[in-house]
C-alpha cells in the first residue's frame, strides 16, 4: 500500500496557522456540519474520539509503514480500564482517562515488544492474533474484569472510593461521569472530546516535525541504512508503537465518558480494520488524512445508512414520475444497510487512483488550480493588460 | 603500536562448503587508504561484510581502534565510527537529499537512540548549516531540497559518501564507489576521496577500477579465492606476476 514518505519541517508560525484554523474547525463543527445532518452532539463525538483513534495510528502506520491489524485492543483496554475507574474510584472523567491511556500504554509495551520481532505481514498478522486472543479471553477466562458477553457496566453498589471519601452525591440513580462536577452529556461531552481531539492533534503535529518523527520516517524508507548510519531502530519503533497505543487507550476511554459500558465487541478485528480504513481512505502519513478518513467512515455509517426508500423518493421528486421509482430501487442498493457498498467503492476508487488516499486528491487540486492561475497570470502579462494595483 | 587502526586478524568464514574467506590477516594504518582488489568472487564484500558487523566470521577476530567488532551489530560498530558506502547505493528514498544527511548527522550527535517529540527540526538551524555544507563537498550543493528518487546513481552514491563524511568517521569503507559512474564522475569521486584523505581519514576500497586504485591507494591487498596472494605498494602490485595470474585467469603472461 502506497503511502506518503515525505517530511516537512515546516516553520512554527505555520504551524501556530495550522493548529488555529483546525481548532476553529473542531470547535465550530456543529455549525458546519448541519448542513449534512451530522450536528447532533452523539455523532460529532465519534467523529473526534475515532479522529483520536486514527491520529494515533498513522503515527505507527504513517511514519514507519508497520501495519498493526490488532489496534482495536488497545482501544478495549481503554475502555475496560477507565470504567474501572468510574466503578472503583470516581465519577470524575480525569482520572479514567489517565488509567485508560496507561493501561494500554502498558500492554502496548508488551504487545509491541513481542510483534516488533517481525516486520511487514509477520508483524501484521502477530499485532492480530494478539487482538483476537485479548477478545476471546474478554469472553472467557477474563470475565471476572471484562464481564463476558453482558459488558462492563456501571452499578449501584460500586464502591467509587475517592467520591465516597469526598462525600459526592450521585442522587439515586447511576451516576453520570462528569468532569469536577460538570456533567458531560450533549454538547458538554462533544466539546470535551474536541479539546482532547485537539491536544492530540498539537502532539502529532509535534511528532512530525521533530528529529524523531524524521528518523522513523528513515526507518520506514530504508531501515538497512539507518542501521549503518548508527541507529538501532527497535526502540524509535517501539515508542511510535507504544504512542499509537497510547492514543487508541485515550480513544476507548473517551468513549465510555458519555455511555460507561465496555464491551468487548470493541475489539473485534473488523475494529482494527477500521481504523486501517480510515487511515488509508485518508492518506496515511498525513496530518490531516486520519481525521478525514475517520469522519467519513462514521458519517457513512451513521448518516448514509440511515437514509430510506422514502427519503429518496423524496429527494428525487423533481424527476418525472415514470422515472423516480427506477432510479430510486438503484440508489437505495447504496445507501440504507447498502451503505457498505458506497464505502467498499469509494475505498476502492481512492487506493486505484490516489494512492496517498483522499489528501492526495486535495494536493493535485490545490497544484492544479494554483498552476491554472499561474499560467492566467502569464497570459494576462503577455497579453499587457496591466492592472491598477489597490 | 597505535597506529593500526583495523586489524583483522586470522579471519575464516565459509558459507555452506565454499571457504569464502582463510585465515586473512590485514593491519590498516591510521590515515591511509588501503585498496583490496582481486577478481569477482575472491571475497573482498564478504571481508567487508565482517568488518561492519552484517557477518560474523567463523574463527579469527576484527579489532577496530582497540575494540573488538566481532558479534557487534552493525549501529553499534557504525556509533564506534566506522561507516560505510554500500555497491548499491543504500540512501532513504523519497526523503530530500537535505533531510538524508540530517538524518546521518543526527546519528552522530544523538547516538544510536534518542526520544524528543517536542523539538522542531527546523530548530536544527546548525544541523542544517553543516548538511548543506557537506552536500555542497560532494557537488551536490545545488540539489539540497531534491528528492532522491530523481537522482542519477552516480549522484546517489555520491550523497551515500556525504551521508557517511558528515559523521566524521575513523574508517571509512567503501565498496566500489566508482561502479556504473561514468568517467568524468568517476573522476570527481576519485578528487573527493583525494582531498578526505588529507584530512587524515583512513579508508578502505574494494574496488574493479585500476585507474581509481592507482590514483588513491597507499596499499593493495589482492585477494583471491578467499586468501590474500599479495600485498604491496601500488607498484610492487602492478609487476607482480601471481597478480596478473589471478586476473588473466593463468593465462600465460
Amino acid at each position: 500500500m502506497a503511502s506518503i514518505t515525505q517530511f516537512n519541517p515546516s516553520s512554527p508560525k505555520r504551524d501556530l496557522i495550522i493548529m488555529v484554523v483546525f481548532a476553529v474547525a473542531v470547535l465550530t463543527a456543529p455549525i458546519w456540519l448541519a448542513p449534512v445532518g451530522a450536528s447532533y452532539p452523539d455523532l460529532l463525538q465519534r467523529f473526534a474520539i475515532f479522529g483520536i483513534f486514527a491520529l494515533g495510528f498513522n503515527i505507527l502506520f504513517g511514519l514507519t509503514g508497520y501495519l498493526s491489524f490488532g489496534h482495536a485492543a488497545f482501544l478495549g483496554v481503554g475502555s475496560y480500564a477507565a470504567v474501572w475507574i468510574f466503578k472503583l474510584l470516581t465519577m470524575n472523567v480525569v482520572l479514567a482517562i489517565i488509567f485508560g491511556v496507561l493501561v494500554a500504554a502498558i500492554f502496548a509495551v508488551v504487545v509491541g515488544f513481542i510483534c516488533l520481532r517481525r516486520s511487514g505481514i509477520y508483524f501484521a498478522i502477530l499485532t492480530l492474533a494478539f487482538a483476537q486472543m485479548f477478545y476471546n479471553l474478554a469472553y472467557s477466562v477474563l470475565t471476572p474484569i471484562t464481564n463476558g458477553e453482558t459488558a462492563l457496566t456501571l452499578a449501584l453498589d460500586d464502591p467509587r472510593a475517592i467520591d465516597a471519601m469526598f462525600g459526592v452525591d450521585h442522587g439515586a440513580g447511576l451516576p453520570a461521569p462528569s468532569l469536577f462536577g460538570l456533567e458531560l452529556t450533549g454538547f458538554t461531552a462533544f466539546y470535551f472530546c474536541a479539546v482532547v481531539l485537539i491536544i492530540a492533534f498539537w502532539v502529532s503535529l509535534k511528532i512530525f516535525r521533530s528529529p524523531f518523527g524524521l528518523k522513523l520516517l528513515a526507518i520506514k524508507s530504508n531501515q538497512n541504512r539507518m542501521l549503518y548510519t548508527g541507529f538501532n531502530p527497535k526502540p524509535y519503533l517501539l515508542v511510535a508503537f507504544v504512542i499509537s497505543g497510547m492514543y487508541a487507550g485515550l480513544a476507548g476511554s473517551l468513549m465510555v465518558i458519555t455511555d460507561p459500558l465496555a464491551g468487548a465487541e470493541r475489539m473485534q478485528w473488523t475494529a482494527s480494520g477500521e481504523v486501517v480504513l480510515m487511515t488509508i481512505l485518508g492518506g496515511a502519513g498525513t496530518l490531516i488524512g486520519p481525521l478525514l478518513g475517520a469522519g467519513i467512515i462514521k458519517y457513512f455509517e451513521n448518516i448514509f445508512s440511515a437514509l430510506h426508500h422514502a427519503q429518496l423518493a423524496e429527494s428525487f421528486g423533481f424527476l418525472p414520475n415514470a422515472l423516480v421509482e427506477p432510479v430510486v430501487s438503484v440508489v437505495s442498493l447504496f445507501v440504507g444497510e447498502g451503505w457498505h457498498l458506497t464505502l467498499g467503492i469509494l475505498f476502492m476508487l481512492v487506493v486505484i487512483f490516489l494512492p496517498g488516499g483522499l489528501m492526495e486528491g486535495i494536493r493535485r487540486l490545490s497544484a492544479y488550480v494554483r498552476a491554472k492561475r499561474a499560467g492566467d497570470g502569464e497570459e494576462t502579462v503577455a497579453g499587457g493588460a496591466t492592472q491598477p494595483s489597490e | 603500536m597505535n597506529d593500526i587502526v583495523l586489524d583483522v586478524s586470522d579471519v575464516n568464514k565459509t558459507f555452506g562448503g565454499l571457504q569464502a574467506l582463510s585465515n586473512i590477516n590485514l593491519k590498516i594504518n591510521k590515515g591511509k587508504t588501503h585498496a583490496v582488489i582481486g577478481p569477482n568472487g575472491a571475497g573482498k564484500s564478504t571481508l567487508l561484510n565482517v568488518c561492519v558487523g552484517r557477518l560474523e566470521p567463523d574463527t579469527g577476530s576484527v579489532m577496530f581502534d582497540g575494540t573488538n567488532l566481532t558479534g557487534r551489530t552493525p549501529h553499534e560498530i557504525n556509533q564506534l565510527g566506522v561507516a560505510r558506502v554500500f555497491q548499491t547505493p543504500e540512501i532513504f528514498l523519497d526523503l530530500t537529499l537535505l533531510q538524508n544527511v540530517e538524518i546521518a548527522a543526527l546519528a552522530r550527535r544523538d547516538g544510536s537512540f534518542s526520544f524528543n517529540p517536542f523539538k522542531a527540526m527546523a530548530a536544527e538551524k546548525e544541523l542544517t548549516r553543516e548538511a548543506e555544507h557537506m552536500l555542497g563537498e560532494v557537488g551536490l550543493g545545488k540539489l539540497t531540497e531534491e528528492h532522491t528518487g530523481n537522482l542519477s546513481r552516480g549522484d546517489k552514491r555520491r550523497l551515500e559518501m556525504a551521508m557517511c563524511l558528515i559523521q566524521h568517521p575513523k574508517l571509512l569503507l567503501l565498496d566500489e564507489p566508482t561502479a556504473g559512474m561514468s568517467r568524468h564522475d568517476t573522476n570527481r569521486t576519485i578528487d573527493l576521496l583525494k582531498r578526505i584523505k588529507e584530512q587524515g581519514m583512513t579508508k578502505v576500497i574494494i574496488e574493479h577500477d585500476m585507474h581509481v586504485v592507482f590514483s588513491l591507494a597507499d596499499w593493495i591487498t589482492v585477494l583471491a579465492q578467499g586468501t590474500i596472494i599479495a600485498e604491496g605498494t601500488p607498484d610492487e602490485i602492478r609487476g607482480n606476476p601471481k597478480v596478473k595470474e589471478a586476473y588473466l585467469g593463468g593465462a600465460e603472461v
